[in-house]
């Protein structure tokens, strides 16, 4: 296989499956707040580099370290240090999303 | 399609279609699939018999049928699993997929603000399950299409996109070889492309870029200097773990 440049990357999009084993619902399409440099935007944009031994997601704006996730084989590790916060988006409380059929 | 667990399921080859001498789509038939929206990927994991095994995430490149979802795999010399699905994988054989996954590169049918759709060589799979999923649903939202490739006979869906489809125009850009009488001359993508190809800022369009890490910067960068909102603009690049 070619060897990847150290400086290639790809978006935060690829954080999609990985994280979908461990939550419920997408977590690309939250908005996360850099410790950095305070740059918030979606999990989706940030600069995931995968090939060292897990996912380290960088901050487009200041190329800090913002997430990191590594699966081993019986656990995942989720590294959130560089996260001020991440906000969710949900279906309103109360009310019916209509993917989940309710109890009879 | 949220609460649901992330699980693998075996998917069977059900049809191929060659596009390029290159690439070529896949069809599988995927038991209990909880449908996706236009531009979602899957992961896809092959294991030899030995045990050891490898995952990449492809586009899906149509929207939701039932449980057919179709994936177009662009071979990547020496790559490792690309080869594979692209020239060996026969129909009838069975893989590993999980999905949908990521709810933000997508396009879904209820939008009505105009679409400009930036595609970069393959980083045109997620944006034609968008094209197909705006017919497929009857939308009328406009949408313009910038395909960037270095040559005519590397085009994904050349005959579908040749094909009438009423408020979706396409434009083809060459960066090596252009077609006989072409007057663009061959060339990367440049503001006057996305001038020509795209909405004004003012439209307030929504914009999709996929393609190569260094083209989906460009565009982007090009897209931000003519004034379109930086939310507005959603990227997928294709990273260094394709093959």
């Amino acid at each position: 296989m070619t060897e990847p440049a150290q400086d290639s990357y790809q978006d935060g999009n690829a954080l999609a499956g990985p994280l979908r084993e461990i939550f419920a619902v997408d977590v690309t399409a939250a908005g996360g707040q850099c410790v950095h440099c305070g740059l918030t935007g979606p999990v989706a944009s940030l600069r995931v580099y995968g090939h060292a031994p897990g996912l380290v997601a960088r901050c487009p704006g200041c190329d800090e370290v913002v997430l990191r996730l590594v699966r081993g084989p019986e656990s995942a590790w989720l590294d959130l240090r560089g996260t001020v916060s991440l906000r969710i988006p949900l279906p309103a409380q109360g009310v019916p999303d209509g993917s989940e059929a309710g109890p009879a | 399609m949220n609460g649901r667990r992330l699980v693998w399921r075996i998917a069977r080859l059900v049809e191929i279609r060659d596009e390029t001498p290159s690439a070529r789509t896949l069809v599988f038939q995927i038991p209990d699939w909880p449908g996706h929206l236009a531009g979602q990927h899957v992961d896809i994991r092959l294991t030899a018999e030995d045990g050891y095994s490898t995952q990449r995430s492809y586009s899906i490149a149509a929207p939701a049928d039932g449980e057919r979802v179709e994936l177009t795999i662009q071979r990547v010399p020496d790559g490792e699993v690309s080869p594979y699905l692209s020239e060996e994988l026969a129909v009838g054989d069975e893989v590993e997929i999980r999905g949908p996954v990521g709810g933000w590169f997508v396009w879904r049918p209820d939008g009505t603000a105009p679409v400009l759709l930036v595609a970069g060589g393959s980083g045109i799979v997620p944006l034609m399950a968008m094209i197909r999923a705006r017919r497929q649903a009857g939308s009328r939202t406009p949408f313009r299409l910038v395909y960037s490739l270095r040559e005519p006979g590397e085009r994904y869906y050349a005959g579908e996109l040749r094909r009438p489809d009423p408020g979706l125009d396409v434009t083809y850009l060459y960066t090596r070889v252009v077609p006989d009488g072409w007057a663009r001359p061959p060339g990367r993508l440049t503001v006057a492309d996305l001038n020509t190809g795209g909405w004004p800022a003012d439209f307030t369009p929504a914009c999709y870029v996929c393609g190569p890490t260094g083209f989906v910067e460009t565009a982007a960068d090009i897209l931000l200097a003519m004034g379109h909102d930086a939310r507005a603009i959603k990227t997928e690049r294709f990273g260094p773990t394709g093959g």
